[in-house]
């Protein structure tokens, strides 16, 4: 199978491309940052997939399948330039699907969509709708970028789409929300809560989207691992110190005193759960996590230790 | 089985399956059925540690402050799904968590009782973090149903707050139960152990609630007592389990079966409390008058 993977540069997109290619597959992947010392038999498209060019790689390589991953957090990209290649990078990529036969669409999405609040579920299905606007606008482009791409299930019926909504991938060298929140070696919690995290290691979230690439899944899927665990657990497990703070000092202090810089809502994040079912999942991949919650803290910690110079 | 007699002294005060009182706390929730993980967290953060915590706190005040004589714990499914329908009395969760605390010591195998709370509990910090990590949930359908699913033991008070807004005067009256738990029951073909629970209304006697302090505290009302905070006196409470009831159907009845179906658990709650409500009143009466 030919598999484009848009956003190729980043830390899971890698080692995806390169599970692939060992599996017998030919990848290609476009993306605006580099992959420096990349392997010579993946190319890699210096384009921006809202350009003529990401088009030109479509017509001239056509590939069968396509990795959507090329979006991007508050963390990364600020204020409406996000929106702008969450949003309209998500409708180029489909339109460039439909225009040149690519049989099947990846969306990597995200679990957070669901939102976190105090009278919603505990554990969040396909069914539901993405609430995360209510309370954090950062992500609001995102959400839109996740129903945009649901609905190429109707719109675009010779496509087979698969929407996975991802929990937090934790693992080396340690890149993605969580692994940024928990980097240094005092974590801060909200004062009075401690909402459970649900976690995948890099090398099992790899796995779940070769499983849903080969398996050919259509429709919306929750990819999860191991059962929760609580932010505290984590951040202990991974030797690091919990330090709880009241709400209106921890806002104050994000991205300052050593503590990790924080969108606006996220620590709504930080006060509620969200968890999420995969039974769906599972029943069509047959996915299994390898690494369970402590196998999962235990390497990360073991990959990114403090030591008293940390911060 | 019923009351067979005084409870002897290697026995706690229980009146249904004796239980050795020399097991701690600790080995009890140890020996919950719940699939803990190496954190000694489960699948909902229910948590080990907490547990034992609370269960410390509860257990003192079961045997110790509130003396609880409970009854027909082995009308409780010692594995498997169950609900556990009850009166709610007392202005604040007394009853709840002594009715945790009795399946947490009564049972054997000990089991945990999961109630459905308030929506307002979880938007307050402490309170959403301890009711998390002792399995107490809001009460939206998704759990209910995820929890009987997964044979957990759920804790259900069918009048909702209006239940424990009740004054002194109305402590063992029934306001009206909702329906949804009746579905559910159907849906997830779960059984329901109806029981009463005595004494509520007078560990915190309520003489009037103030719905407006409520709203400005975020709860639905405050309940004041004479003494005004509704801090519960060391009034001895009861817990009788009734016979299970098991229902047929889907849960997609019409309102007047499920209907019939509600009546007949609020029946059985009722019967409970007046048959046992005359039992203390007789007790009360040969103490005062020896």
């Amino acid at each position: 199978m030919k598999v484009l993977i848009l956003g190729i540069s980043g830390g899971i997109a890698r080692r995806l491309a390169l599970r692939l290619r060992d599996s017998g597959h030919q990848v290609a992947g476009i993306d605006v940052r580099p992959w420096r010392d990349g392997p010579k038999d993946i190319q890699v498209h210096p384009v921006d997939v809202r350009k003529r060019a990401a088009e030109d790689v479509f017509r001239r390589w056509k590939p069968d399948a396509v990795v959507h991953m090329a979006t991007v957090t508050a963390f990364t990209v600020p204020g409406g330039e996000r929106g702008r290649i969450n949003l309209d990078g998500t409708k180029a990529v489909f339109d460039h699907c439909a225009a040149h036969g690519v049989k099947q669409v990846l969306f990597v999405g995200r679990h957070t969509f669901y939102g976190a609040a105090p009278d919603s579920p505990l554990y969040h299905s396909e069914d539901e709708p993405p609430r995360a606007l209510e309370a954090i606008p950062e992500l609001a482009d995102l959400v839109a970028a996740d129903l945009y791409a649901a609905t190429a299930l109707w719109r675009l019926p010779d496509i087979t789409t698969a929407v996975l909504r991802l929990v937090y991938t934790l693992g080396t060298p340690g890149t993605g929300t969580l692994a940024n929140l928990i980097r240094g070696r005092r974590v801060p919690m909200v004062l009075g809560y401690d909402p459970l995290f649900h976690v995948l290691q890099e090398e099992d979230v790899v796995t779940a989207l070769q499983l849903a690439l080969e398996k050919r899944v259509r429709g919306i899927f929750n990819v999860a691992g191991p059962s929760p665990v609580p932010l505290s657990v984590i951040i202990k497990g991974t030797g690091r110190t919990p330090v709880p703070l009241p709400s209106p000092l921890l806002s104050l202090l994000m991205g300052r005193a050593g503590f990790p810089r924080l969108s606006v809502g996220a620590t709504d994040h930080l006060r509620y759960p969200i968890v999420v079912d995969n039974k769906r999942f599972l029943a069509a991949t047959g996915f299994q996590a390898t690494y369970d919650e402590g196998r999962i803290l235990r390497a990360y910690a073991d990959s990114l230790p403090v030591g008293p110079g940390h911060d | 089985m019923g009351y067979a007699g005084p409870p002897c002294k290697a026995h706690a005060r229980c009146y249904g399956a004796p239980v050795p009182q020399s097991e701690s706390l600790s080995a009890r929730v140890e020996r919950l059925e719940l699939p803990f993980n190496e954190y000694g967290v489960d699948p909902y953060g229910i948590s080990k540690k907490h547990l034992k915590l609370a269960l410390e706190f509860f257990a003192f005040l079961y045997r110790n402050y509130f003396r609880v004589r409970c009854t027909g714990v082995q009308h409780i499914p010692k594995k498997g799904r169950g609900m556990l329908v009850g009166n709610h009395s007392g202005g604040v969760a007394v009853d709840g968590m002594m009715v945790l605390t009795s399946t947490m010591l009564e049972m054997d195998p000990p089991r945990l009782a999961q109630g459905m709370v308030e929506r307002f509990i979880h938007k307050f910090p402490v309170a959403s973090l301890w009711a998390s990590r002792t399995g107490q949930f809001t009460g939206l359908p998704e759990h209910a149903v995820r929890l009987l699913e997964d044979d957990r033991l759920l804790m259900i008070f069918p009048e909702g707050a209006r239940g424990t807004a009740k004054l002194y005067t109305e402590r063992y009256s029934l306001v009206d139960f909702g329906t949804g738990f009746i579905r559910l029951a159907l849906q997830t073909r779960s059984p329901v152990i109806p029981f009463a629970f005595l004494g509520g209304g007078a560990a915190i006697p309520t003489v009037t609630n103030a719905y407006a302090l409520g709203k400005l505290l975020g709860v639905p009302y405050v309940p004041l007592t004479p003494y005004l905070l509704p801090l519960p006196l060391p009034v001895g409470l009861e817990i009788h389990y009734g016979e299970p009831l098991l229902f047929e159907g889907t849960g997609d009845e019409e309102d007047h079966v499920i209907e019939g179906y509600v009546n007949q658990v609020k029946d059985s709650i009722t019967r409970l409390i007046e048959e046992h409500r005359a039992e203390r009143n007789l007790r009360r009466t040969r103490r005062l008058l020896p």
